[in-house]
């Protein structure tokens, strides 16, 4: 899968990673699937997939922030326990100190390697510089601006002179045109080696950046995360958006990630160790509200009822992460098909997009019930009960078995939008009680 | 706590300027200089007649003057009382917090217990602290005052551990992985991350605590334990000798000098430190409109403070880093991981063993203890627990039935809240029970009085955390709502019901947790007191736990210690706790 490096020996190897929540009755929750990877000097990587799929939690257990549940992580060959010995995160919502100065942040990391005051003054000074800085330093972070703020996050970042710079999602808490500002300046010193650092490492979710960025882009898959698909880049830096063969790249990842995925030829061998069972996938439904859907099918309509995804994000100014999920959930009910990053209108949809709110509300709950396994078994279970009512506690329980306690709370609320919408049931947030609703 | 301090001076950007011309500000600093050197005598001279006193011989039953011109050194000996009651609360909480948050095992034990120890009144520590201490200490004064300390202490720590565990609790993540990454020693994690964070939290609760040394002042510097009657000179003992003589002159003159102290302690102390605080207010953007106080001006400039900062408090801030730092690595380097483990494993055992032994026997004297105590014993206290239930119940009520209009008028108001809130604040600092004896004085004659008296004791330690919390719900009500009931032309009724009451609910339920607490542990000031040379009691748990305090009865104020913390958990349990969750899912203003 990993294309070809010519740097022999990477900085950070992962060998077999694994992220998994073991179950009382044995068996398991897998949210990252064994994974290998290796950082190589040189490089800027850009980790990339939608929200919610483990990105940044394998950038933790590369970090040593969250442990493995199996698997190695190497430095520079040798296997490492903890934290990784010279790395350093840009964290998405900088994680500054509010209480100490622009100088007394980027000096916290020097002090904790017990270097002496006069000379970490010095480094944090410089590194201030750089990074734009100068003139701010006794200034607090709630002083600063959004792009401000980042570059402390910077700066404290690089004082350390990190060997691998690991960001997550370090421009996605600001506004287009900070965030622009601030990837030209990274690229500004990286390719302008005015830092020592090796390699980095940056997870995001915006597929424009990452071709911006990045020497090398991974796309993780969902459910459990596992690497999807390897790019190298080698456009010429500055990149140009509106060159021929960036549009190309962007639109080939956004290919990729609207794919359906084979099975058996991405996804991991699916044994896990002897005796330990895989609970069978459950569809995972995708966190939206039928409103968003049904505002697409009518865009959508309204373009003859095809429409290039990456155009549609385009236009409607959203990133492929708030975007995905819409069309996942059209998918999942049949009301749209994703053929080769065009969504097309299925003719179910179509129907959908033309019909009054009570029309669409009909063909809402025929499709729900039908590809929704989830909403499916809610009704049965309501309908096998005298009174036509059961708790909320009862399916939690039923998806805790199935994913993890967070993911279960968001999937039950999902399903409860959903099947409020469709009219399958009504639902008391104050008792808790679903009440099948009479037709 | 160098941290505090480090923040303090060096890098606070001083508010801006006032315009001075140049010379006079230097003529400014110089008398600032001079000042605190004053302070600074005055200091050295209290401490030393503090020390005369403490260091002499024991004075079990010392005569209380009712001389107001004593009342300046009295008011000196509460606020060292209380000042250093407060350093150990403060001491103590930041370590029980810091042991809770960070190990799980022991969190499991140390939270409940938190909750437990919460709801056992001051006096009910009162015969075993006492005792124990002038055990210690013999032939000094230094065991009685101990003993007054660490009551008071009792009364302070809890809340303010409870508070600096929870701040822990909620460091938010990516600050949490930014001090791990960046490979922060322990100390400079609690130093720049920890006691940061939690700053603004332990400032209020603090304030709260002190509140509550005041209140139970009375209670801690005078009191009669069997046959020992202990009394330490200060303002507590005073109002109380005063009030059992019934000398109202004394009594006014003593209420007035506790008002003063509280007043000026407010002003000189808590606001400041307020302001101060707001620095380390978690949030992204700078709010508008902080507060100013002069004090902090002043402090700011002077230069002798920040001088001595740069001289000694950063030197040495810096080199506990340095020096924690470097320990840190010398130990990653010399240990092994595994033997470390091995070896705090077998600490942690030993140390499990250590407390599950004291507990057992301890429960096992306990329990011979009470064995004394006959069912019909037992009978009487459910009896006085229930009626100390009703009476608390009727003050939290009566309380909630007057602050809340009060609060919502004060709080939807911004006008009226400008007049309103420093009077509410001043009136909420003075501690009931210094003004209890003048309530005594025309509700005595009345029929029935100490049962009124007892409720109106209650409601005015209680009172106010409903009303403030009420004004902060009331001003949080957000403006498009009360538009809508405007545009709607909802009546006044329907403005409550629809509007005004949800919202404010969870604040209204804050507010009445608190007083709840209060008002229990209020009981026992309320219920039983030492007025006119006679001893006025209401029936109820409070008055029987004084009571037995008194008498030396330690049977009766085991088992009504127990039953009266019992009673408090469960409330918390059962009511408080479900109110709180319905707040916070159904009645939360979300945007």
């Amino acid at each position: 899968m990993s294309t070809a490096n010519t740097e022999p020996v990477p900085i950070i190897e992962a060998r077999q990673l694994e992220k998994f929540y073991p179950q009382p009755d044995g068996s398991r929750i897998q949210v990252i699937a064994a994974t290998d990877l290796a950082v190589y000097p040189g490089q800027i990587i850009a980790l990339l997939g939608a929200s919610g799929c483990g990105k940044s939690t394998l950038l933790r257990m590369l970090t040593g922030l969250s442990p493995a549940s199996a698997g190695s992580v190497f430095w520079h060959g040798q296997p490492v326990q903890g934290e990784s010995p010279n790395v350093s995160i840009v964290f998405q919502s900088f994680a500054l100190f509010p209480w100490l100065t622009v100088l007394e942040n980027v000096e916290a990391p020097l002090e904790a390697r017990g270097m002496p005051p006069i000379e970490r003054h010095k480094r944090a000074l410089r590194i201030i510089d750089a990074v734009g800085l100068d003139g701010f330093e006794t200034a607090y972070p709630k002083e600063l601006s959004g792009g401000m703020k980042q570059r402390v996050g910077v700066a404290r970042a690089l004082v350390v002179e990190p060997e691998v710079l690991f960001m997550d999602e370090p421009f996605s808490a600001l506004d287009v045109l900070t965030a622009e500002t601030l990837r030209g300046e990274l690229l500004e010193l990286w390719l302008g080696h005015k830092i020592p650092t090796r390699a980095i490492f940056i997870v995001t979710h915006n597929i424009e950046e990452a071709v911006v960025l990045a020497d090398r882009i991974i796309v993780l898959g969902r459910n459990p995360a596992h690497i999807h698909a390897d790019f190298t880049v080698d456009l010429p830096h500055p990149r140009d958006r509106k060159a021929a063969k960036f549009i190309e790249l962007v639109d080939s990842i956004y290919r990729v990630l609207t794919r359906p995925e084979h099975k058996d030829e991405t996804s991991p061998p699916r044994t896990y160790g002897a005796g330990v069972a895989v609970r069978p996938k459950v569809i995972m439904l995708p966190h939206t509200r039928p409103g968003g859907m049904a505002g697409l099918l009518e865009i959508l309509a309204d373009h003859g009822g095809r429409a290039d995804l990456h155009r549609l994000a385009d236009e409607l100014s959203l990133e492929v992460d708030a975007l995905l999920p819409t069309v996942d959930t059209a998918v999942l009910l049949g009301l749209l098909r994703v053929e080769e990053g065009e969504a097309v209108i299925t003719p179910e949809g179509q129907i959908f997009a033309q019909a009054d709110i009570q029309g669409r509300k009909a063909i809402f709950r025929k499709a729900a019930i039908a590809n929704v396994p989830l909403l499916r078994q809610m009704e049965q279970a309501l309908k096998s009960k005298s009174d036509r009512t059961l708790n909320d506690e009862f399916f939690r329980d039923l998806l805790d078995e199935h994913f993890s306690e967070d993911e279960a709370r968001r999937q039950l609320e999902t399903a409860i939008q959903w099947g409020r919408y469709a009219e399958i049931f009504d639902y008391d947030a104050a008792t808790g009680k679903l009440t099948l609703t009479e037709a | 706590m160098p941290a505090l301090i480090s923040s303090f001076s060096e890098a606070t950007p001083l508010p801006p300027p006032t315009v001075r011309p140049a010379g006079s500000r230097w003529a400014w600093g110089f008398l600032i200089d001079i000042g605190l050197f004053l302070c600074v005598f005055a200091a050295i001279f209290g401490l030393y007649a503090i020390g005369r006193t403490w260091l002499g011989p024991v004075h079990p039953e010392a005569q209380i003057s009712q001389n107001p011109r004593d009342l300046p050194l009295y008011a000196l000996y509460s606020l060292v009382r209380i000042g250093v009651a407060y350093t150990l609360s403060l001491l103590f909480a930041l370590a029980y917090g810091y042991i809770a948050a960070s190990s799980r095992r022991a969190e499991i034990i140390m939270i409940p217990l938190l909750d437990i120890l919460q709801s056992i009144p001051v006096l009910s520590f009162l015969p075993g602290v006492m005792l124990a201490m002038v055990a210690i200490f013999p032939h000094s004064e230094l065991g009685v005052e101990l003993g007054c300390i660490l009551l008071i202490f009792t009364g302070q720590v809890w809340n303010i551990a409870f508070s600096f565990y929870s701040s822990l609790k909620s460091v938010p993540r990516e600050l949490h992985e930014a001090a791990i990454i960046y490979r922060f020693s322990r100390w400079q994690r609690f130093a720049e991350l920890d006691l940061p964070f939690s700053t603004i939290g332990l400032v209020w609760n603090s304030m709260m605590s002190v509140a509550g040394g005041w209140f139970f002042l009375m209670a801690c510097e005078m009191f009669v334990l069997g046959t020992h009657d202990f009394r330490l000179p200060g303002l507590g003992s005073f109002l109380q000798t005063a009030a059992s003589h019934g000398d109202t002159r004394a009594i006014l003159w003593g209420v007035a000098a506790m008002v003063t102290v509280i007043v000026l302690l407010d002003q000189l102390v808590w606001r400041p430190i307020i302001i101060w605080a707001d620095k380390f207010k978690f949030e992204q953007v700078e709010s508008s409109g902080t507060a100013q106080t002069s004090l902090l001006h002043i402090i700011g400039r002077a230069s002798i403070l920040i001088r001595l900062y740069r001289l000694l408090f950063l030197p040495f801030f810096n080199w506990l880093t340095l020096t924690f730092t470097l320990g840190a690595r010398r130990a990653a380097k010399t240990f092994s991981a595994p033997k470390q483990h091995q070896l705090r494993r077998w600490i942690g055992y030993l140390l499990g063993v250590g407390v599950l032994v004291g507990l057992g026997f301890t429960v096992y004297h306990a329990v011979r203890e009470l064995s004394g105590l006959h069912g019909e014993d037992y009978r009487e206290l459910l009896e006085s627990a229930a009626l100390t239930f009703l009476r608390v119940n009727a003050a939290l009520i009566l309380g909630a039935l007057w602050t809340v209009p009060a609060g919502v008028a004060i709080g939807s108001n911004p006008r009226f809240a400008r007049i309103a809130q420093p009077l509410v604040q001043i009136a909420a600092s003075i501690p009931a029970t210094a003004l209890f004896p003048i309530i005594l004085l025309f509700l005595l004659r009345l029929r029935g009085g100490l049962e009124i008296a007892a409720l109106l004791l209650m409601l005015l330690g209680t009172q106010w955390y409903i009303l403030f919390n009420v004004i902060a719900g009331a001003m949080a009500i957000p403006t498009d709502l009360k538009e809508v009931a405007h545009v709607f032309h909802f009546s006044s009724w329907d403005r409550w019901r629809h509007l005004i009451l949800p919202a404010i609910f969870p604040y209204l339920v804050t507010g009445m947790v608190t007083a709840s607490g209060g008002a229990w542990n209020a009981s026992i000031v309320a219920e039983y007191f030492h007025f006119q040379g006679r001893i006025v009691s209401a029936p109820g748990l409070g008055s029987t736990i004084s009571s037995a305090s008194d008498s030396g009865r330690f049977d009766v104020l085991l088992a009504s210690t127990l039953i009266m913390a019992t009673v408090v958990v469960l409330i918390n349990r059962l009511v408080w706790r479900r109110l709180y969750r319905l707040a916070a899912s159904r009645f939360k203003l979300e945007t």
